[in-house]
């Protein structure tokens, strides 16, 4: 069984002159999240919009479990769910009232669970225009998903939540996809992007740049792991020590910092030459390259 | 059937939970006729005459040409339209809907008018109550549906100003609603035929009062419903979900074709 839900291929989206998308394909496999990154203007909302139904592509072509976005609009609607980075409802939608009336269109029975389960249930008769920016992206996600559709679309889907409704979502969008959704998710959050998505594809000026899963993605790149020591008494910061698969050191406040293509035999070194410079090791950390440092490390090199 | 009704129970309350549009369904065409039939009936005791069907008219141009389009540009500046495209909501839906709330709101207030326009201030009641009933509804939806047009075809809350006082406030200065028709100059009286308001007024005065009019009633009630189906028609098919895609059917310009009948009219 072919387990391909979305398969982009080849796909230009052209605003007069300028080049938005240049080109680009990709698939996205049942229950994956597949990870959009790039800059501002780096073609991610002009792909999304294509892939949602809201602009047309001027080149390639776009499947969506077999139903063509640009011409079949109405067998997409209830294939996907879309959270938009700037979901407009009337003002004077109540929470109850959007869930009964986008329910409605899309044929199912109203998903007041989901008003309890993301936290908006004392909101159930506010009005959309009363929320704050985070009831508002929460009640957003509720709506993209009410009518359970396999394809998911997230735009931004944390920006301007707080700590415990970023976890809730999460935790939302694991158990969708744990249901074999398949989601795409648009960020600029690297951190949430490496925590959450299976396979990532990074936009430039319309292109992938790179693409596969974050761990692959930060491996093709320099590959350095960072080594941060801090002693009692600072003695990695009073002299240069050859320290094995060092590529550059440097010092961060109290913390003496190593960047190793090696990590292994270089902590292995520190710790011999602060025993026998008899100093005392406070703090140790090791941490292998994040997708955020790799991501800007594609970006800014091209 | 489930979607349209909670569409139209969404929209109908949004028309009085909306202050802006609560002010032109009710607050403002009603606050102006209590002034008129206060104040005009006994500045120009013949004003009573014309009083009860005037205000009917000024009430239905109050919610619709003043009051739909500006929230129609409004959600498609905020990207409610986005929204309801991506959900499935049809563009006729987003377009009639709208159409038919506010033509209730029109005719509820158009009916505290005539409820009270004779008893309170004295309004000369007419012959027979049918024919303002029905040019009240055809009229009401006719303006709705000119509103909705405008609201689709305006780039922006300005344009909308603008495009509805093109209609306002002809309609009020030379549509027969202050000064009869018959009292304008001819070549006014030709350009009067151009405004829904100035054929309703002459429906009205021909087959609720049985008075002589200057245009024939029942053309006039043709021209109406004929502008109306048209400019619903166009509203439809003109509609953009986006202000950021301007990708269109039909050019804006093609708006104008609204007005055909109208322009029929003067020519013939």
């Amino acid at each position: 069984m072919n387990d391909t839900v979305i398969h982009v291929s080849d796909f230009r989206k052209t605003y007069g002159e300028t080049v938005a998308v240049d080109g680009i394909s990709f698939a996205v496999e049942r229950g994956e999240i597949f990870g959009l990154l790039g800059p501002n203007g780096a073609g991610k909302t002009s792909t999304l919009e294509c892939l949602e139904g809201l602009r047309r592509a001027d080149g390639g072509a776009l499947d969506i479990l077999g139903v063509d976005p640009t011409r079949q609009a109405r067998k997409l609607r209830n294939l996907i769910g879309v959270q938009l980075q700037t979901s407009g409802l009337p003002a004077t939608m109540q929470v109850n009232e959007a869930i009964r009336f986008f329910c409605a269109y899309h044929n199912v029975a109203p998903r007041y669970d989901l008003i309890e389960r993301l936290g908006l249930k004392d909101k159930q008769r506010s009005q959309y225009g009363q929320l704050s920016t985070g009831q508002q992206r929460r009640l957003a996600l509720a709506l993209a998903v009410a009518h359970k559709p396999p394809v998911v679309f997230l735009d931004e889907p944390t920006a301007g939540l707080d700590v415990e409704s970023r976890a809730e979502l999460h935790a939302l969008v694991q158990e969708l996809k744990t249901e074999g959704t398949s989601i795409i998710l648009a960020t600029h959050d690297m951190a949430e992007a490496e925590k959450m998505s299976d396979r990532v594809a990074i936009l430039l000026r319309g292109k992938i740049v790179a693409t596969g899963t974050p761990r692959e993605i930060t491996a093709t790149g320099a590959g350095l792991t960072k080594v941060s020591v801090r002693t009692e008494h600072s003695v990695l910061h009073r002299n240069g020590a050859a320290i094995p698969g060092v590529n550059r050191h440097l010092i961060e406040e109290d913390y003496a910092v190593y960047f190793s293509a090696d990590p292994g035999p270089t902590v292995t070194a520190l710790l011999q030459y602060i025993g026998d410079h008899s100093d005392t090791l406070i703090d140790l950390r090791v941490e292998r390259p994040s997708l955020e440092e790799r991501f800007l490390e594609i970006t800014s090199r091209r | 059937m489930t979607a349209f009704v909670q569409h139209f129970t969404f929209e109908f309350k949004t028309g009085m939970r909306n202050s802006t549009l609560l002010f032109m369904n009710y607050l403002f065409p009603l606050g102006v006729y209590a002034i008129m039939g206060l104040v005009m009936t006994q500045v120009n005791p013949f004003f009573t005459d014309a009083l009860l069907p005037a205000m009917i008219i000024f009430v239905i141009l109050g919610s619709t040409i003043l009051g739909l389009p500006g929230p129609i540009v409004e959600a498609r500046e905020a990207g409610v339209y986005r929204s309801f495209k991506i959900n499935g909501v049809p563009a006729a839906s987003i377009v009639a809907i709208p159409v038919l709330t506010t033509t209730f709101h029109a005719l509820i207030a158009a009916g505290i008018v005539a409820l009270t326009a004779v008893p309170v201030f004295g309004g000369v009641a007419p012959g027979r109550w049918w024919p303002i009933a029905g040019v009240a509804v055809l009229l009401a939806f006719t303006c709705s549906a000119t509103g909705a047009l405008i609201g689709v075809v305006a780039t922006n809350t300005r344009a909308t100003t603008l495009l509805s006082q093109l209609i306002f406030l002809p309609s009020m200065l030379i549509g027969g609603l202050m000064v009869p028709l018959s009292m304008l100059p001819e070549t006014v009286q030709r350009f009067a035929g151009l405004l829904p308001t100035a054929h309703a007024m002459q429906a009205l005065e021909g087959l609720a009062y049985g008075r002589s009019t200057t245009f024939a009633p029942t053309a006039s009630l043709l021209i109406l419903l004929t502008g109306g189906v048209l400019a619903f028609g166009l509203a439809i098919y003109l509609f953009n979900w986006d202000s950021r895609n301007q990708t269109r059917r039909g050019h804006p310009l093609m708006a104008l074709l609204a007005l055909a009948p109208y322009l029929v009219n003067l020519v013939l």
